[in-house]
């Protein structure tokens, strides 16, 4: 990684949800600095109170709005009701399939370790949003390239921290060397644990993933699908020599099986 | 028709999908599948019709891959979201990208195209021609497969979980596209080896598509159910009624032969439009992302009593 070959820590995001309150300032504050366009008109979903949706080229962060009904211990009360918020972020994966597979260079990794699109590189092909495991990079259809979080790489490389972690009023969305966030992040969910709050977990911490860890981690308080993340994603390139030995095997058979189609006399089978 | 296995309860953020919907336009994207294969395989068979005394079937698949392969690269561009970029395709090179090794393999297999099909019609340079055509005919082999890891080597779990048999069909369907436009375009007389090559492209397509549906666990599902369903029943209908008239009358009537060439050349489209389908619409259900990567955390063992995934160390 060239963060550790160049002596520098790998910085990140560690996100904690069980302090996040919703507020959307991380938001505001990633479109605000880096200038990213509206999606156009106001669409208000009707399901909860993100209209954001989801990640995309003109959303950088999104935050998660789940309300979680609760059944009660009394009968004869109505069940209640568990708000879950979550603000997710570009994961900086460790082995990063959009990186993998850019065939532009494009996208490249920073010494933070983190994973940046070049924006007058790429030219719009549109191969690493189908490679994203989570579904974050996207297109902007205007504009025809890529769009996705920088980790605020203009901020960052001056000593100041991300936008939106900058902007976050209850410090959900932390930002420091990666290794110093693991660390914070393991004493927090133990914690958690110890309040009796057995749901919560780190997601992306874990270097033995299926992507070798991410950049930007969460604590989540439920399932990783309740919030849109995929429960364990693996990183598609992973696969990539057995995939071109598989077609380097096809190559040769369709080579062999069309060269055989000439085999025999000329005047055979109605010729 | 479609086999649907029992699917457990998930959960997913509002039903919304996990993953982004591939931006390729099917018209480009399928249609580069199709040409691609059309133009790699009939390379191969060019070539070996021009060292077997074949000369209108060698002169109609060298103009056919030239054609194919022009088609491809107009689509591949026209597909950029900035096609006035399209030389950054070959800013590097990059093993780890399918998309940047296919821009220098379509970058060495266009000029040798062109070459041999050049010389072949004015006759200039034969030798260097009938050379060329060689060259053409081994790297078409690896662009009629290559397409199979560049839509593999993606998180859509349509593509990425049938990465084992898909080289397969694609080389299966290029044979018959290949041997399609040889039916249509060659005299009856030099057509006996794309005849031959009509059935073994739909043997090795048919028996390879049909391990594909069913080797792909939740994600198969979306090669029966919908579009996808419709235009792959069609595909192998088109493909085997091709390859069955191209061995039983194609060697007799001409009629005949450019039938078959007609129905393996929709059945060789149809295969790629209906894969590129089944990849969308496997992107747009959050379950084809979600339960399989449950039934896999399961299956390590990483799961606890209450559904959970344990505790991962910090490493």
């Amino acid at each position: 990684m060239s963060a550790q070959y160049i002596g520098m820590p790998r910085m990140g995001f560690f996100t904690d949800t069980s302090v996040c309150i919703g507020c959307k300032a991380c938001e505001v504050a990633c479109k605000e600095w880096n200038a990213i366009p509206t999606d156009g008109a106001l669409d208000l979903t009707g399901e909860s109170f993100d209209n954001t949706s989801e990640l995309g080229a003109n959303s950088w962060r999104h935050v998660a709005f789940i309300e979680k009904s609760v059944p009660s211990q009394d009968t004869s009360a109505p069940d209640g009701v568990r708000w879950l918020m979550s603000s997710d972020v570009c994961k900086h994966c460790t082995h990063a399939a959009c990186l993998d597979v850019c065939p532009t260079g494009a996208l490249f990794r920073t010494e933070f370790d983190t994973v940046v699109v070049q924006q007058d590189v790429c030219n719009g092909c549109g191969y690493c949003v189908s490679a994203c495991p989570y579904g974050v990079i996207d297109q902007r259809k205007d504009d025809g390239r890529v769009f996705k979080c920088t980790m605020c790489y203009d901020r960052i490389g001056v000593g100041q921290e991300p936008a939106c972690a900058k902007a976050c009023p209850t410090k959900s969305i932390q930002f420091g060397e990666l290794d110093d966030l693991r660390e914070r992040a393991q004493e927090r969910v133990d914690a958690l644990h110890e309040q009796g709050l057995a749901d919560a977990r780190l997601y992306g911490d874990s270097p033995d993933d299926g992507v070798g860890g991410t950049g930007a981690f969460f604590l989540l308080m439920d399932e990783p699908e309740t919030y849109g993340l995929p429960p364990d994603p693996v990183v598609c390139s992973r696969d990539l020599p057995q995939m071109w030995r598989q077609a380097a095997i096809a190559a040769g058979t369709l080579l062999a099986g069309l060269a055989a189609t000439f085999l025999g006399r000329k005047g055979q089978s109605g010729e | 028709m479609s086999k649907h296995r029992h699917v457990p309860e998930f959960t997913s953020y509002y039903g919304r999908p996990v993953l982004k919907e591939p931006t390729w336009e099917p018209a480009d994207i399928a249609g580069y599948l199709f040409t691609g294969g059309l133009a790699g395989a009939s390379s191969i068979l060019a070539a070996g019709a021009q060292f077997t005394g074949r000369p209108a079937l060698a002169r109609s698949l060298k103009l056919g891959a030239l054609g194919a392969i022009t088609a491809s690269a107009a689509a591949l561009i026209h597909d950029l979201g900035k096609p006035s970029r399209f030389y950054n395709m070959l800013r590097v090179a990059k093993p780890s990208s399918p998309m940047s090794m296919g821009s220098w393999l379509l970058a060495g297999y266009g000029p040798l195209v062109g070459a041999t099909a050049a010389s072949d019609v004015t006759g200039v340079l034969p030798a260097a021609g009938r050379a060329a055509g060689v060259g053409a005919g081994v790297l078409g082999a690896a662009v009629a497969s290559y397409t199979s890891v560049l839509i593999a080597d993606t998180a859509v779990p349509a593509w990425h979980e049938a990465r084992h048999h898909l080289p397969f069909v694609f080389v299966g369907s290029a044979a018959t596209a290949a041997a399609g436009l040889g039916l249509l375009t060659a005299p009856t007389s030099e057509a006996g080896p794309v005849r031959r090559a009509a059935v073994g492209g739909a043997a090795v397509e048919l028996a390879a598509s049909s391990a594909m549906e069913h080797g792909t666990g939740l994600a198969g599902e979306t090669f029966h159910d919908g579009t996808a369903g419709r235009l792959l029943r069609a595909a192998k209908a088109c493909t085997a009624a091709g390859a069955a008239g191209a061995a039983v009358l194609g060697g007799r009537s001409r009629f005949a032969a450019t039938l078959s060439g007609l129905a393996l050349l929709a059945g060789s489209a149809l295969t790629r439009f209906g894969i590129f389908a089944a990849g969308q619409a496997s992107t747009r259900d959050p379950k084809y992302t979600v339960v399989p990567q449950r039934e896999r955390l399961a299956e390590k063992g990483g799961v606890g009593e209450a559904g959970l995934p344990a505790r991962r160390s910090t490493g």
